[in-house]
């Protein structure tokens, strides 16, 4: 049987989404814990050009970058399927999963961020939380996947577990739940369903690592 | 039911050009509708509200927005005419990455080369050089990225070099010095129909991207 190895980093979002998408589908998989701050040899070798988490090792064979490696185990394992099968309302999840996609790198630095810096990245945050409201969860769905959670449930993830912790971390509310009431039920029925419930890192330890490295990061910045 | 095809585009869009490219491969008809950045028609406020941008692809009257995204529902849609993406997972997971590569690195970089001056345009030639290098290593001795056919990485990719004349002139450098079996590549895709058709002259693009230098004031 190919042996399926997933290398990742406690914390990170990204990791989660493949952690997530693996045990939905009932694959078996070796994990691999890697310290950002010292990367192994064999990371450095299976992705070479961002040399970045989450990297899917399956029969040998590398693939990074998150969302390629959820459709590469959708299109493997095609039982629970994480995207429709009709080509129409794929590409419209697609286009869900890449807003979220290319809003994450950015809404990531709220905590790290400071004046007019962190007004820009709250000013994204509240961009994506208004798109969601009027645009993506139309009809009052339970999940962007319907009656069940797929890839683009799984693309805003940061909004349903990390944003706390960055809020937490920078000292600063972002989210209402009365200005965005699709949001909020859409984030508790996310984070009610077992394997997501059961496989979310604790918020505490994300955030006490998170000051450490603000700390670290606006200390360098002022020396 | 005939098929409605239609189009948002704008003439210089590397993105726009992706889809044009798709849908000549496939030999598909569809109306061409040419939009005004700067006065967007309701239309395209219709069918992409979230970031009121071209290129959007309108299938019997459904919004696709994203280019390559459209690309890829070009190809699953008319399935049977002139694959794009190779159907093994792996090498379609390849194909994705390197699409996904182009996507963040070359618009922003180039951008960068034609819109900054001194230190900061050098240092974004230096690194779009690199990205065109990274890129060339991945070709290897294909004449496609796609292989024997050009496929989904080559489509991402080609538009960019109807805009690598405007990054010369305004950069001061050959790419085709630094990148010789890059630019092989693309002459070519160029040799194709559905490429040569769908991308605009490169001299056009550099009068246009003079007349954005003058228009926010870059010298």
């Amino acid at each position: 049987m190919a042996v399926v190895k997933l290398f990742g980093a406690w914390l990170s979002p990204y990791v989660y989404k493949v952690i997530w998408a693996l045990k939905l589908k009932g694959i078996p998989y070796e994990y691999i814990e890697e310290d950002l701050s010292n990367k192994s040899p064999l990371l450095l070798q299976y992705n070479p050009i961002h040399k970045k988490v989450p990297v899917l090792v399956h029969d040998g064979k590398p693939i990074y970058e998150s969302t390629v490696i959820l459709r590469y185990i959708d299109e493997i394992w095609p039982q629970n399927p994480l995207l429709p099968a009709n080509p129409y309302d794929r590409a419209v999840a697609l286009f869900w999963i890449k807003f979220a996609d290319d809003k994450n790198p950015i809404i990531a630095k709220l905590y790290r961020t400071e004046g007019e810096e962190q007004q820009a990245v709250v000013k994204e945050w509240l961009e994506m939380l208004e798109a969601m409201e009027e645009h993506a969860l139309i009809g009052g769905k339970k999940f962007f996947g319907g009656d069940e959670i797929n890839m683009v449930d799984i693309a805003f993830c940061m909004v349903a577990h990390w944003l706390g912790v960055f809020e937490d971390t920078a000292g600063l509310k972002v989210f209402e739940p009365h200005k965005f009431p699709q949001v909020s039920s859409w984030i508790q029925n996310f984070k009610s369903v077992p394997i997501i419930k059961d496989n979310l890192p604790d918020t505490d330890k994300i955030v006490a690592y998170l000051k450490r490295r603000k700390e670290m990061l606006l200390t360098s910045k002022s020396n | 039911m005939a098929e409605e095809v239609v189009l948002l585009d704008f003439w210089p869009s590397p993105f726009g050009m992706r889809s044009r490219i798709a849908l000549a491969e496939k030999g598909i008809k569809y109306e061409y509708k040419e939009e005004d950045l700067r006065n967007k028609s309701a239309l395209l406020l219709q069918m992409n509200p979230v970031h009121k941008k071209i290129p959007v692809l309108i299938h019997n009257g459904k919004p696709v927005c994203e280019s390559l995204i459209q690309v890829q529902y070009i190809d699953e849609v008319w399935h049977d005419k002139a694959p794009l993406l190779p159907s093994d997972p792996y090498q379609k997971a390849t194909a994705r990455f390197w699409a996904d590569y182009v996507d963040k690195k070359i618009y922003d970089l180039g951008s960068r080369v034609w819109k900054t001056k001194g230190e900061e345009q050098a240092t974004a030639k230096k690194e779009f050089i690199e990205t065109l290098k990274l890129m060339e290593k991945e070709l290897g001795d294909k004449p496609y990225f796609g292989g024997e056919s050009l496929g989904y990485v080559d489509v991402a990719f080609i538009p960019f070099y109807s805009w690598f004349y405007a990054y010369e002139k305004c950069g001061n450098f050959s790419i085709e010095a630094e990148c010789p079996k890059l630019i092989a590549w693309a002459k070519r895709c160029m040799q194709k129909e559905s490429v040569a058709k769908s991308l605009p002259d490169q001299q056009k693009v550099y009068d246009f991207i003079l007349e954005m230098k003058k228009r926010f004031g870059i010298e």
